[in-house]
């Protein structure tokens, strides 16, 4: 990668709260192009939030984001919708469409964004289920009718199956047991290898941010307090990033007790 | 003072905020119907979710309001001995009001928290969000589909529940208070005219509009979780309910009155 490579994602001083409270209070990140970036933080720093801004189901009040070099805020809806099909994205509870079977949930974006042939997409949907290790047989099913780990191997399915440019991953681990945690892991790092995507990941799971990511940014009150490669981690010097990847309660941290 | 006028003025812009909303939502829904692409599969099964499985409820309510209406308006006319025109009122109350306005609530009751249900669990699941990063439009997907199925199947179910009704005053009059059937059928038909069915079936489209946009705009901006959804459900049945009984007066007065 040399310098003057454009990004493929640019946050540059992004701005975003609800009423008077202030979730996003000023946000400087840059991802590469096939690079995997982590952004680490507590529970309700506004990490989907983010995400969220840049997906365009948000809009921040100030800053900018960019993405290809195309700014995003306050985009035409035809603009936007070209842009949103270079994204996948995989939604902290799965958000699987419990009224579509598995196959028709990972078949939705060929099919609804782009005209796909129903047989065609079929076809598709059970290679993208192979792929995250599901039978055949699942394809049939129900959401309603997997567990949480198959579940969220159904939406990685639905997240890579247009061969998005750009991937999004709101804490793919939370909620399974370690085991799944790290199937899951490895499926991110493979699917994204695969299509030689660009992701940017969000989690409280140390374990997982070390393994699918190139670089990790840590949130904190709003802002991204300290960025650097993965193997940087455990020497950050920075003693907020040690008191979270350690996970002690003691430290410069205070959990914020009222919302 | 101060304060109190400031309180009313707060809840007065909320409210105005509220309606441009649901106006601006309303907006959107229409014009989706007339845009491309469209969705005739979730069409049709919205359809058959109102029109067809509503049939028993709207059914057994119209066939006793009919059944009802004969045996009270039979007691009450006997006293200026006019029984004679148990069959009209029948006919004339049920396909201009009773028709619509209890095919309306009824529907409400079912189709109304139905789609609040399943549109607000969207919401707070994400799997409205996750439509959007699909390149689909909610407002296509869900709405639209939702709103048009709602305007075109209550007229449908208001003209069987008129004929059930109608029939339920037959079987009253007939086989309880002694009419002939066949000056009974005749009574029906003779002071029926087009503008009671019309005028009713006004009724039911509005109606049907109004029912699913309330289960769709309460839907789709529940938040907080169950209990977001539950309020959101609840919202749409009472705030469907009072449009129908307002509008059953202003369309009422826009055919009838002077
Ligand atoms: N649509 C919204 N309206 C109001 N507040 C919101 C909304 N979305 C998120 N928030 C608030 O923003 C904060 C950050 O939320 P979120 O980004 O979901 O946290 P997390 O880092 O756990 O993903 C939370 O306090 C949440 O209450
Ligand atoms: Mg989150």
């Amino acid at each position: 990668m040399t310098m003057t490579e454009q990004p493929k994602i640019k946050l540059t001083n992004v701005h975003k709260s609800f009423g008077k409270k202030v979730v996003l209070d000023g946000i400087d990140l840059s991802v590469a192009k096939g690079e995997s970036v982590v952004v680490i933080g507590g529970s309700g720093t506004g990490k989907s939030v983010m995400l969220k801004s840049i997906l365009g189901l948000l809009t921040p009040e100030t800053g900018s984001i960019t993405v290809d070099g195309e700014e995003v805020i306050g985009m035409g809806s035809r603009d936007r919708s070209r842009i949103m099909r270079k994204f996948g994205m995989l939604f902290q509870g799965g958000a699987l469409f419990d009224s579509l079977k598995v196959w028709e949930n990972v078949a939705f974006g060929l099919i609804q964004g782009g005209q796909m042939e129903r047989t065609q997409a079929y076809a598709i949907a059970l290679e993208k289920l192979e792929q995250v290790g599901l039978a055949p047989s699942t394809a049939e099913l129900w959401p309603s009718e997997l567990s949480g780990g198959m579940q969220k191997r159904v939406s990685l399915a639905r997240a890579i199956a247009t061969k998005p440019e750009i991937i999004f991953f709101d804490e793919p681990t939370t909620g399974l047991d370690p085991i799944m945690a790290d199937v899951i892991n490895g499926l991110i790092v493979k699917c994204v290898k695969e299509v030689g995507a660009t992701a940017l990941s969000i989690t409280h799971d140390m374990a997982s941010a070390r393994k699918i990511s190139d670089r990790i940014a840590m949130l904190y009150k709003g802002r991204l307090i300290w960025v650097g490669p993965s193997k940087d981690i455990d020497h950050s010097g920075n003693e907020f990033v040690d008191q979270f990847i350690h996970g002690r309660a003691d430290g410069p941290i205070t959990m914020e007790l009222r919302a | 003072m101060i304060e109190l006028l400031a309180t009313v003025g707060r809840v007065f812009i909320g409210f105005l905020a509220h309606v441009g909303r649901l106006a601006a939502f309303a907006g959107t829904a229409i014009s989706h119907i007339f845009r491309p692409p469209f969705y005739l599969r979730l069409l049709l099964r919205s359809m058959i979710e109102i029109g067809y499985y509503s049939l028993p409820v709207v059914g057994l309510t119209a066939i006793f309001s009919g059944m009802v209406l004969a045996l009270q308006s039979y007691t009450g006319f006997a006293r200026f001995s006019a029984e004679g025109a148990v069959a009209t009122v029948v006919v004339l109350s049920m396909t201009r009001e009773l028709g619509p306005v209890l095919a309306g609530l009824m529907v409400a009751g079912r189709i109304g928290a139905s789609m609040a249900a399943e549109i607000g669990t969207m919401r707070v699941t994400e799997q409205i969000d996750a439509l959007v990063t699909l390149s689909t439009n909610p407002f296509k997907y869900l709405v639209s589909p939702r709103i048009l199925a709602g305007t075109l199947m209550l007229p449908f179910l208001v003209v069987i529940a008129d004929i059930i009704g109608v029939f339920g005053g037959y079987i009253v009059g007939v086989y309880k208070l002694g009419f002939n059937p066949a000056s009974y059928i005749k009574a029906t038909w003779e002071y029926l005219k087009l503008v009671d069915v019309v005028s009713g079936l006004t009724k039911a489209a509005v109606f049907g509009f109004l029912i699913s946009l309330m289960g769709c705009y309460h839907g789709y901006y529940s938040k907080g979780g169950a209990q977001g959804v539950g309020a959101a459900t609840t919202n749409s049945v009472v705030s469907a309910a009072i449009l129908i009984l307002v509008f059953n007066y202003v369309i009422t007065t826009l055919y009838f009155g002077k």
